[in-house]
């Protein structure tokens, strides 16, 4: 672990200033990750700002009948507040089924979105990886992918983004508010916060050096039913091979609106628009959540060790589809 | 608890319970030093084979607070590891560090920095720059089959290859035929305790307190490398956070802490990082089994051939007994067993947790199932057809064998004739359920042990043996042990292990920990209890007792010694993502006389979690173009959660084998992983219709 020196910001915008004035700088929440990954040399900041304290918690009811939470919110807090629960169940099942109960009460909101890929390639600096050490190649090509991407990878990289919570954040179309490096506010909805890994799969968000996340908005809850569905290599304490968060509002045996996000399968949180599209006005059943799948992995590839996911993506599709509408599948 | 309640067998709270729980049981790492310590962090080497051609360390000497950068260029003069044969015990072995400018496979050390905190080595061993001539390496047991050779012999000195009968003919005639390849992956221990040590020197005496299983073969190996004498060298371990068989043999903690604190004159703490405990502590190496079975249309076998290939290492040659088991399980007029070993570059195959005989009767068990279903016939009644009471092989009587016993009180129990007969008959909606049976067997071992027992005037007794605790609720079975033969309250034994200083045991390994110790135990109390018995008024006395080994004990000749159990699971498969979900799983054994009902519950049901995990999840993934673990931490390497094994039961047969020891009592540590994750992948089937032979079993197997 690199020597670094360490601080206890006072404000969100002291605490932007702090890092944006240093570019080996970093925020740190609970650590969870980040103190992992100094340990293990793939993070070297040499100052920390510790915005655990900030008073960035608490979750309250907008003007519009959203909700906002502050970026440092625990995720178990998040998971079991009865708004949450009553109202965005998809958000509070995402969360559960995400890491330990232990991590889950260091874990803030900001953090859990901002968590680095689970890329075996990437947390072992002996190897050669292109997102942690650019140019050197991308070791996932051909080796261990399982874990790894089928939509929208580059020949440079095929991370997944972990994340659970921002997985049902992303069908709940959640927006992030953040504090730049110069102390001014920002919007940024969760569908542009994330990079595709292109050519430089160093840079994950579309957020500045600096860039403090300091709360994130949800809209009043979709209507229909909310189901988050992860399917993992064993029953609790494991990353999603493929998780899918749904909502279908399927009435009267029509589906009326839907949402429908993939986690585990891209570099970011997967919004499925196409598969959305496709079911639109459609009749709420198999064959409907069939092409819906079809459309969702439509351009989807595999890399060897994860070629099953384009095939377990498309059946869990199908099942939350169906259970979401309160159908067969 | 009263002097009259007899305290063997009673489920007595682990006697270390308070100490562990309250965080006053140190462990290796914990434990305080005379003077302050300093920190190893060790270096690995980042290729799988070739030479060392340059290392810079200029910039972690400078680093602060470092203190020593030790590598092939200063470390100490070293006896030589030698050839890859050991005539007696491969963990007594000198094990030399640093020794040379060679890399033998990824992540053996090449360097260990010692500096005034952990985390300040730690960061001065990222400085150092290592330049390496990397050689061609093989990894990779599939793709060099080719390359498998007969070692002279098999672990604890069983034959490479047996042959009873013509297997071959009757194979060719067989009416009911099964011939199919299984394929165990690379397994990893993984003690929740990581190997660390403490190393301290006074003048030429050398006090190591490190994470081990064996005090005695501890010493040995570390008085070999240094090429010092025994008795300058103490080791103590009161306290090991699991074993498993990794720590049967000392690693680099141990020996670089010992260079580096004789080297700088105070003692030097050294503890290996998860990531790193995947190169340095030996794994259950991967397998490729074929069996071949054959039987006639009634059910009763004709035929066993089981051939097995493994990985090792070209330095040693350690091949597991994975075929021994299908010796002695099921009669049979011919049975042959091959083992073959593949040399690879990478570290070697090592015990762990019943060497040979988990990856062995996994395969086995999940053969025997598939003739079930060749056959039509229920897969306890196959078992029960075939049972035997002499040992086919050796063709003396088993000293006692309730196999038989165990499959029917475990139907009875499991509710196993609710089974479906034929795969996916059962389901509630899209999820399958099934139900898989299978045998449990493992020879029992008893070696040489002595122990010390005192008593003191107000009848306070002292028990002192170098056996360790791994865990496993040794302190407490020898309490046990001791107050009924001294007829004294438990609260009134004071038990002390785990230091050289004591008498000399076999240590935790094997299974015959508990046997060889708590016996050793009980010939020194009967022979103090006389002493006592004779005294006329309350004085100190001691006295001795020991146990022999088998070797010298002729019912281990006369008699195949071995415990057996039955495992029952059910699982639950989702027909739409594969995924498979233990549900319930019991296993009834027989396994000698019960010396801690709760602590003996607890090492059967941890055996069968690992069955379960082994046939599930555990899965070290080599990549073959750097030669390393790819998936080389707990977050990837993944092993059985709680979620994972939500019920699981162990109940045991009312058993004495008075051929075993004076008490009866049996090694049992070993016995619940054996053939348990056979009933798990047998469930799958019976649920799915799809039969794994890879093990691990994923859900993309199902799906595919
Ligand atoms: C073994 C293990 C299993 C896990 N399993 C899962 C799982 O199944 N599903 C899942 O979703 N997650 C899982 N996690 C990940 C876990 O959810 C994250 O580690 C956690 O959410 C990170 O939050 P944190 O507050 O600890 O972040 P930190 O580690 O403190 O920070 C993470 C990153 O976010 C930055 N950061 C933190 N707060 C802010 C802020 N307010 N503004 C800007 N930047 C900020 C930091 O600089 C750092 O780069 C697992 C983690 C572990 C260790
Ligand atoms: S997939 Fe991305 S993170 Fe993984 S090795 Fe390739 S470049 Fe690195």
């Amino acid at each position: 672990m690199t020597p670094f020196t360490y601080e206890r910001a006072a404000s969100p915008e002291a605490a932007a200033k702090a890092v944006a004035e240093r570019p080996d700088a970093k925020f740190v929440a609970g650590g969870t990750n980040l103190v992992d990954l100094m340990k293990l040399g793939v993070e070297k900041p040499t100052h920390l700002v510790d915005v655990s304290r900030l008073k960035l918690g608490g979750i309250e009811e907008t003007p519009e009948g959203g909700l906002k939470i502050g970026a440092q919110v625990k995720n178990s807090d998040l998971a079991a507040d009865p708004m949450v629960r009553r109202r965005y169940p998809l958000l509070s099942r995402a969360l559960l089924a995400g890491a330990s109960g232990q991590l889950r009460n260091a874990a803030s909101t900001g953090g859990n979105l901002l968590q680095r890929t689970r890329c075996p390639y990437f947390s072992n600096v002996a190897m050669p990886c292109n997102k942690r050490a650019p140019g050197s190649g991308c070791s996932a090509l051909g080796g261990f992918n399982r874990n790894l991407a089928v939509l929208a990878a580059s020949e440079a990289c095929i991370a997944t983004h972990p994340s659970d919570m921002a997985v049902a954040m992303a069908a709940l179309d959640a927006r992030v508010h953040t504090v730049t490096g110069a102390g001014e506010a920002r919007t940024i909805p969760l569908a542009d916060f994330y990079r595709a890994p292109g050519e430089d799969p160093r840079r994950e968000t579309t957020l500045g050096h600096g860039e403090l996340i300091a709360a994130v908005t949800l809209p009043p809850p979709p209507k229909g039913r909310q189901v988050y569905r992860k399917v993992r290599d064993r029953a609790s304490y494991a990353f999603a091979l493929v998780s899918v968060a749904a909502v279908v509002d399927g009435e009267g045996g029509e589906v009326r609106t839907s949402r429908l996000a993939l986690g585990g399968v891209a570099h970011k949180p997967w919004r499925a628009v196409e598969a959305e599209k496709a079911l639109t006005g459609a009749r709420a059943d198999g064959e409907a959540f069939a092409e819906a799948a079809d459309a969702a992995m439509k351009d989807a590839r595999g890399y060897g060790h994860n070629d099953f996911k384009i095939e377990l993506a498309k059946r869990t599709i199908r099942r939350t589809l169906a259970d979401a509408a309160g159908r067969a599948a | 608890m009263a002097v009259s309640a007899s305290p063997i067998g009673q489920p007595l709270d682990r006697v270390d319970g308070r100490l562990k729980v309250t965080g006053r049981a140190p462990y290796a790492f914990e434990h305080r030093t005379p003077q302050p310590a300093a920190y190893g962090f060790i270096l690995g080497a980042t290729v799988a084979k070739g030479r060392i051609t340059t290392i810079d360390s200029t910039a972690a000497e400078k680093a602060p607070g470092v203190l020593l950068v030790m590598t092939h260029r200063n470390a100490p003069k070293q006896a030589p590891f030698g050839p890859p044969t050991v005539p007696t015990n491969r963990f007594q072995r000198a094990r030399p560090y640093l020794a040379d400018d060679r890399v033998r496979h990824w992540g053996e050390p090449v360097a260990l920095v010692v500096a005034e905190t952990f985390e300040a080595a730690r960061h001065a061993a990222s400085l150092v720059e290592v330049s390496y001539a990397a050689e061609d390496k093989k990894i990779g047991l599939r793709e060099h089959l080719s390359e498998a050779w007969a070692p002279p012999k098999i672990q604890v000195g069983l034959k490479t290859d047996t042959s009873i009968g013509d297997f071959e003919a009757a194979f060719a005639s067989g009416e009911v035929t099964v011939d199919a390849e299984y394929h165990v992956a690379q397994q990893h221990h993984m003690a929740l305790e990581p190997h660390a040590s403490i190393a301290s020197w006074e003048g030429d005496a050398l006090t190591l307190v490190t994470a081990t299983q064996v005090v005695s073969s501890a010493r040995a190996c570390v008085a070999a490398t240094l090429e010092m004498p025994k008795e300058k060298v103490r080791i103590v371990s009161p306290y090991v956070g699991g074993g498993f068989g990794g720590k049967l043999g000392v690693r680099a903690d141990a020996l670089l802490s010992a260079f580096a604190a004789r080297a700088l004159g105070r003692p030097v703490k050294v503890a290996q990082t998860r990531q790193q405990i995947f190169y340095v502590a030996g794994h259950r190496a991967e397998s490729i089994q074929r069996i071949r079975l054959s039987a006639g249309k009634d059910g009763r076998l004709t035929g066993v051939s089981h051939d097995v290939v493994m990985q090792n290492c070209p330095t040693e040659d350690y091949a597991e007994q994975t075929a021994a088991q299908t010796r002695s399980l099921y009669g049979a007029p011919s049975i042959r067993t091959t083992h073959r070993l593949v040399n690879l570059d990478m570290q070697g195959g090592e015990p762990v947790r019943a060497p040979g005989e988990a990856p062995g009767m996994l395969a086995l068990e999940s053969a025997i199932d598939e003739l079930a279903v060749k056959l039509g016939m229920d897969p306890v009644e196959l078992r029960i057809l075939n049972d035997v009471q002499t040992d086919p092989e050796k063709k003396v009587p088993f000293s006692s064998r309730r196999f038989v016993e165990c499959l029917r009180e475990g139907a009875r129990r499991f509710g196993w004739a609710d089974r479906p007969m034929r795969p996916r008959q059962r389901r509630e909606g899209s999820t399958l359920i099934g139900y898989g049976v299978s045998a449990a067997m493992r020879p029992n071992y008893i070696n040489a042990a002595t122990a010390h027992a005192s008593v003191s005037p107000d009848r306070k007794a002292t028990i002192r043996i170098d056996m360790t605790d791994i865990g496993t609720g040794t302190y407490t079975i020898l309490t046990q042990v001791a107050a009924e033969t001294l007829g004294l309250p438990t609260k009134d034994v004071t038990v002390l292990l785990g230091d050289s200083l004591y008498p000399q045991s076999p240590g935790a390994g094997g299974s015959w920990g508990a046997a060889s110790s708590a016996t050793a135990t009980l010939e020194a109390c009967r022979a103090l209890k006389a002493k006592m018995d004779a005294a006329n008024e309350p004085v100190a006395l001691e006295a001795t007792g020991s146990v022999k080994a088998m070797k010298d004990n002729p019912d281990y000749k006369n008699f195949a010694q071995y415990c057996f159990g039955a495992h029952f699971a059910e699982v639950a498969v989702d027909e739409d993502t594969g995924e498979i979900r233990l549900r319930r799983m019991l296993g009834v054994f027989s396994a000698g006389r019960i010396l801690n009902a709760k602590t003996a519950r607890s090492q059967l049901i941890g055996g069968m979690i690992w069955g379960v995990s082994s046939a599930l999840f555990e899965e070290a993934a080599n990549d073959a173009r750097f030669g390393h673990v790819a998936n080389g931490d707990l977050a990837e390497y993944h092993v059985a959660a709680h979620a994972d094994v939500p019920n699981v039961d162990a109940v045991f047969l009312d058993d004495r084998d008075d051929k075993a020891n004076p008490l009866g009592a049996k090694g049992i540590g070993e016995l619940g992983i054996c053939g348990a994750g056979g009933s798990i992948a047998n469930a799958v089937f019976n649920a799915t219709g799809v039969r794994a032979r890879t093990f691990p079993i994923t859900l993309d197997s199902v799906i595919a």
